[in-house]
């Protein structure tokens, strides 16, 4: 408890910064169970390619070590890479897995199995990369980027921490505010897209009634490949983000990660963009909190027992399930 | 697939054309074969990277937790993602009593487990099953890793992540020796050293526990199908089809999602105490989420609702990793597709239940008369 009191300020930061990272996973989540009333159960591998996608463009341009602007610019390269390798992977998802199903009517369940079918097809993958370069006798020309392919893979930028200023007694590090500055960026631009644009209006209106919203000359297929776009550039920024906070990315990061921010996602209420935002923070600054309270492995059990507590006394999460209704 | 579906049920429609006695003799006659299966070892069948009794065993003791979860996803329409925290709890209430804590002989253990594990399926369900749909999902979900986490978090009474040993075996009564057979191509002759003892549970021979947890399958199989036919099973459907209209039909659904989902838990508790006798030895990380995941997978693949569907779906998603160990690391990549592939090709799984069968086959009428009319 004492730790709780006197590391307040340092455990609500460090809290809010994992929690940016679970609300943008959330966010992909969300924006599909909105549209398709799916749980997009691949969705935690799109994040870990993201991740893997940054990770090698940094190696393949030599950037480990810079200063200053050279930091931003690498961060911008990492970021950019991730979110579209994140992009491509839910988008190749969604037409493999979902479309086929979608074409066929088939009940929620089986869309479930596909979806635990691509998760595993995807985590292996990258878990076997090293295979189809080692047929071709490649695999020590690019041993950086296929060796060891079980183990983690390490980021190679390498940002020295420097401390800025205060929030009350915690010194803020740049990594932090790095994170929570990119993730407040990119939440304000997704909120606005979706309420404010044409594109994001076809999202709301094939979420709230995707038949009147298809008699309406919304073309639903393109909002729903939107939808696994924009949650897959989301999950490739929280995958950079992950990689500054964490350092190392493994084949098999993403399924955890996954479960917390879908955890994050119901405890806001699904289907509800500000639900996710909302639910991601609480979720990683409970954690936090309860980690100083119980000790650190204690941290899982608080953020379930806490996700438990909450459907309980709100069955549909904080802010209620509504993409469509909502102006958010 | 069409033909691959025809033929199963011609099958299905051919046995129950069959008189009685013809029936009782086909069934038995099918028991004994997988029974023996271990002792003949059929070529093709038998895996021939690792102990073919232990994967039989494997395969009988995931039919039985099938069985628990298609009784919670198949017949009350519940999806349950934490169904190995069940399986955990029953290995573990095994092993404290019997091994950590207490000294307990199994027999007697076993009833507890299934009895800790009813309990514990109450206490979760009471709260939980008030949310609905995919909610519901996820609070389970949760509930399964709470109790991994607990089991590696609280030392001093699980051992923490160094797990229990020295787990009892069922007792053993040692009458006389099977012979197993051995195959030359399609030959095949008796190997008189090789012997399963009927019947002593131990370390080294397998096939003595697939026995013991082919005999849970059959007796669970037996009270499954009677609940299934009785009012408690028309209860489940009505809920699952439509929990309004049921409600307001007189059901009272929120009593009958628990007793489904307690049911499923006793189950899930019957096969983690089985587990833990044959393995001996448990630890947390015999129990994560992606085995959850996994017995979901048998259920939906195997068709929800149809037991005979779920125990071949069970048994194959075991057996085939295992049969094609060869391919090592690239077996779970195969799974993976397998899954989607099935997903997308047969999405009403390997056996759908004959009743959604003819349900669907009257909504498809219905659409079609619908779609006359409205092109009149």
């Amino acid at each position: 408890m004492d730790l709780l009191l006197n590391n307040f300020w340092e455990l609500t930061i460090t809290g809010l910064a994992y929690g940016a990272i679970y609300a943008l996973i959330a966010l992909g989540y969300t924006l599909v169970y909105g549209v398709l009333r799916l749980i997009n159960f691949a969705h935690s591998e799109v994040f870990m390619y993201g991740g893997f996608a940054a990770v090698w463009v940094l190696t393949a341009i030599g950037a480990t070590k810079a200063t200053g602007l050279g930091t931003a610019g690498f961060l911008v390269v990492a970021f950019a890479t991730a979110m579209a390798m994140s992009a491509l992977v839910a988008l190749v998802l969604e037409f493999v897995a979902y479309r086929p199903l979608r074409k066929r009517n088939s009940p929620p369940l089986i869309a479930l199995i596909s979806a635990i079918g691509a998760s595993y097809t995807l985590s292996e993958a990258m878990g076997l990369r090293d295979k189809p370069f080692k047929w071709f006798g490649k695999d020590q020309d690019l041993v950086r980027y296929v060796g060891r392919p079980r183990e983690a893979s390490p980021f190679p930028l390498n940002i020295e921490v420097k401390r800025l200023f205060y929030v009350f007694d915690y010194h803020v590090s740049n990594i932090d505010l790095i994170v929570l500055g990119a993730a407040i960026i990119m939440m304000i631009g997704l909120d606005q897209f979706v309420s404010r644009s044409r594109l994001g209006r076809g999202i709301r209106a094939v979420a709230q009634d995707p038949e009147s919203a298809a008699l309406m000359g919304v073309n639903r297929d393109r909002v729903i490949r939107l939808t696994f776009v924009l949650g897959g550039a989301m999950a490739g920024a929280a995958a950079v983000m992950y990689l500054l906070k964490v350092g190392q990315i493994r084949y098999n990061s993403g399924f955890i990660l996954g479960v917390k921010a879908f955890t994050a996602a119901v405890l806001g209420g699904i289907g509800n963009l500000r639900g996710a935002l909302l639910g991601g923070f609480i979720l990683g600054v409970a954690e936090n909190y309860g980690q100083a309270v119980f000790g650190g492995e204690w941290k899982d059990v608080v953020a379930f027992t806490l996700l438990v507590v909450i459907l309980l006394f709100r069955p549909t999460g904080l802010l209620g399930e509504s993409l469509g209704k909502a102006r958010a | 697939m069409n033909a691959v579906r025809n033929f199963l049920h011609g099958v299905g429609d051919r046995f129950r054309a069959l008189p009685r006695w013809a029936k009782i003799v086909l069934a038995i006659a099918a028991a004994v074969f997988v029974y023996l299966l271990p002792i003949i070892n059929p070529p093709l069948i038998t895996t021939t990277d690792s102990d073919f009794g232990a994967v039989l065993f494997l395969c009988a003791l995931y039919a039985l937790v099938a069985i628990g979860l298609n009784i919670v996803i198949g017949y009350a329409g519940l999806l349950d993602l934490g169904y190995i925290g069940f399986f955990a709890i029953g290995a573990f209430t095994v092993g404290i009593l019997g091994s950590a804590h207490g000294n307990i002989p199994l027999l007697l253990c076993i009833p507890i487990a299934m009895a800790v594990t009813l309990f514990s399926g109450i206490v979760l369900g009471a709260p939980t099953l008030r949310v609905r749909g995919d909610y519901l999902a996820i609070v389970t979900l949760g509930f399964g890793e709470i109790v991994r986490l607990v089991l590696v978090n609280a030392d001093g009474l699980t051992g923490g992540s160094r797990g229990i040993s020295n787990i009892p075996t069922p007792p053993s009564l040692d009458l006389f020796g099977v012979p197993h057979l051995v195959w030359d191509g399609f030959v095949a002759k008796v190997d008189l050293s090789n012997q399963t003892r009927f019947i002593q549970f131990s370390v080294t021979d397998s096939i003595p526990y697939y026995w013991l947890a082919l005999t849970l399958v059959f007796i669970v199989l037996f009270l499954d199908w009677r609940m299934q036919n009785s009012r408690v099973g028309r209860a489940w459907e009505a809920t699952r089809e439509d929990e309004d209209a049921a409600e307001l039909m007189g059901v009272p659904t929120f009593r009958f999602k628990l007793l489904a989902f307690a049911t499923g838990a006793a189950i899930g508790g019957l096969s983690g105490a089985l587990f833990a006798t044959k393995q001996q030895f448990i630890n947390p990380d015999n129990f994560t989420i992606l085995y959850s995941v996994l017995f979901v997978a048998m259920v939906v693949v195997g068709g929800q609702g149809n037991r005979w569907g779920v125990i071949l779906a069970a048994a194959l998603l075991t057996w085939a990793p295992e049969k094609f160990r060869f391919l090592s690391d690239a077996r779970f990549l195969l799974f993976g597709l397998v899954l989607m592939a099935l997903a997308i090709f047969r999405p009403q799984g390997l056996l759908p239940p004959r009743r959604s069968v003819r349900a669907k086959r009257a909504d498809e009428e219905t659409e079609v008369l619908e779609e006359g009319a409205a092109h009149v």
